[in-house]
């Protein structure tokens, strides 16, 4: 079977991502948050040092110690690009940014789908209202249509994106699970390799074509996490990841 | 008469002129209280940045899924018709124009219609989420806001001091003092509290308020 990206081991399937990565993880809060990616990441790099100074994209900055948290609180992330960096508990970063020990780059959320988008859809840069006369817009071009101002925004790649599925097939088709799809059909077009983890895994014909969300060609590796936790369930049980 | 409208106060007038058939998206936080006084007989689909269209009010204890959430990462659930869609979706609804009204909340808005609302400057950390977004897509975007600061400074300014959320952007105010619209870079007075004098209503606002026509009383039931 050419066409396979299922593989059979997590820890496998992320063993490749280099010092220094831009990652995009999806999720809005807890959801859609790959849990079981993040956590075969973060004791990669507990094990090895590696991977570190990673630049992480998602829209938040990790709550509590689970997560993005975790990722930050062991020490792997260098800088995060997000829209809004706060949370019930958002110790693991605030502590970090106050001390100049984390990079920010604050994106309003619509601009950071879009420039998500863009760079999956191959546009380098476009045109937005949103941002116009505000600090976030300082030093990008402006220009004007129709007798409005706008603001240059460039393309968001990634080296890897990290993203939880309800299903998949192993040709990589997806589905998600209600509002835990927010950023992850974006991010799967926008990076080099695409790291699923799908809570079932089935044989080609098997997610109705009409209902696949994401369609295989933007995935490269599929893991099946059969009982995938839910942050938002995590933080409320106080766990530390 | 109270002295001022409580939040929920606020929160009922401005549901009163969100219009039927309109799709809304309600700022997290303070905003997100309009739902709950919807008139009676209108149809309102709310939109939420994370992708749903069509949800409804917070489920009982215990029901939560967390996979069903608002932009305040509030639990919610879904009305019949409701709709999942990515976040660059999500955006094209907002920036596409395809919003009928935002309402969000304020740290100050001038009489040219730009707002703060997402910054109060250095020393804390910074976080916009979908403001700056909404401000330019919504076809009306409404404020609601305590008239004053907890330190009693006026909210509604000639210029703002703090960060701007977007230039020219808002059209209505709703206070705990009055009701202002925003016409051609000046606060114009629909209604004032009935117990408070222009002059002292005035002497609360940082830039003038411009009479047009007559002013309404900005009468509230106990909510």
């Amino acid at each position: 079977m050419a066409m396979n990206v299922v593989w059979p081991d997590i820890k496998a399937a992320i063993a490749d991502i280099e010092d220094g990565s831009s990652v995009m993880i999806g999720g809005f809060g807890g959801a859609g948050a790959p849990i079981e990616l993040i956590g075969a990441l973060i004791e990669r790099y507990r094990k090895t040092g590696s991977p570190g100074s990673l630049t992480v994209v998602n829209n938040n900055a990790g709550n509590g110690a689970v997560g993005i948290a975790a990722m930050i609180d062991a020490g792997m992330v260098a800088k995060m690009v997000c829209s809004f960096p706060r949370s019930s508990d958002p110790k693991a970063f605030t502590e970090r940014y106050l001390a100049g020990r984390i990079e920010l780059e604050l994106v309003p959320q619509g601009t950071l789908a879009e420039r998500i988008r863009a760079a999956g859809a191959g546009i380098p840069a476009f045109y937005t209202p949103t941002s116009y006369g505000t600090q976030l817009a300082e030093g990008k071009p402006i220009a004007e249509f129709d007798g409005r101002y706008y603001v240059q925004e460039r393309w968001l790649k990634a080296d890897v994106a990290l993203i939880k599925a309800e299903l998949a097939d192993r040709t990589g088709n997806l589905t998600y699970n209600k509002a835990a799809r927010n950023f992850a059909p974006l991010m799967a077009m926008a990076a080099a390799t695409t790291i699923v983890q799908a809570k079932r895994i089935v044989e080609p014909g098997g997610i109705d074509p009409e209902h696949v969300v994401t369609p295989g060609i933007f995935v490269d590796r599929i893991v099946e996490v059969a009982d995938p936790r839910q942050e938002e369930v995590l933080l409320r049980e106080g766990a530390r990841q | 008469m109270s002295a001022k409208l409580s939040n929920a106060q606020i929160a009922w007038r401005a549901a009163q002129d969100i219009p039927d058939g309109a799709y809304v998206n309600l700022g997290i936080g303070f905003p997100e209280m309009v739902a709950k006084f919807k008139p009676e007989g209108r149809e309102v689909v709310y939109h939420t940045e994370n992708g749903i269209l069509g949800f409804g009010e917070a489920p009982p204890p215990g029901e939560e899924d967390w996979d069903l959430i608002n932009a305040g990462k509030k639990p919610v659930t879904l009305k019949p018709g409701a709709a999942f869609f990515h976040h660059a979706d999500s955006f094209a609804m907002v920036r596409g124009g395809h919003l009928d009204v935002a309402i969000l909340g304020a740290y100050e808005v001038a009489e040219n219609g730009d707002l703060a609302n997402w910054s109060t400057g250095p020393g804390s950390v910074p976080a916009v989420g979908g403001a700056m977004d909404l401000v330019h897509g919504a076809r009306r975007v409404a404020v609601i806001t305590d008239h004053v600061t907890k330190n009693g400074k006026p909210k509604l300014v000639t210029k703002c001091s703090l960060p701007l959320t977007g230039v020219g952007c808002v059209t209505r105010v709703y206070t705990s003092l009055a009701v202002v619209d925003i016409v051609d870079a000046c606060f114009v007075l629909r209604e004032k509290l009935p117990g408070m004098s222009l002059d002292e209503l005035q002497g609360l606002t940082g830039a003038v308020l411009v009479v047009e026509g007559g002013i309404g009383d900005l009468i509230v039931p106990e909510v």
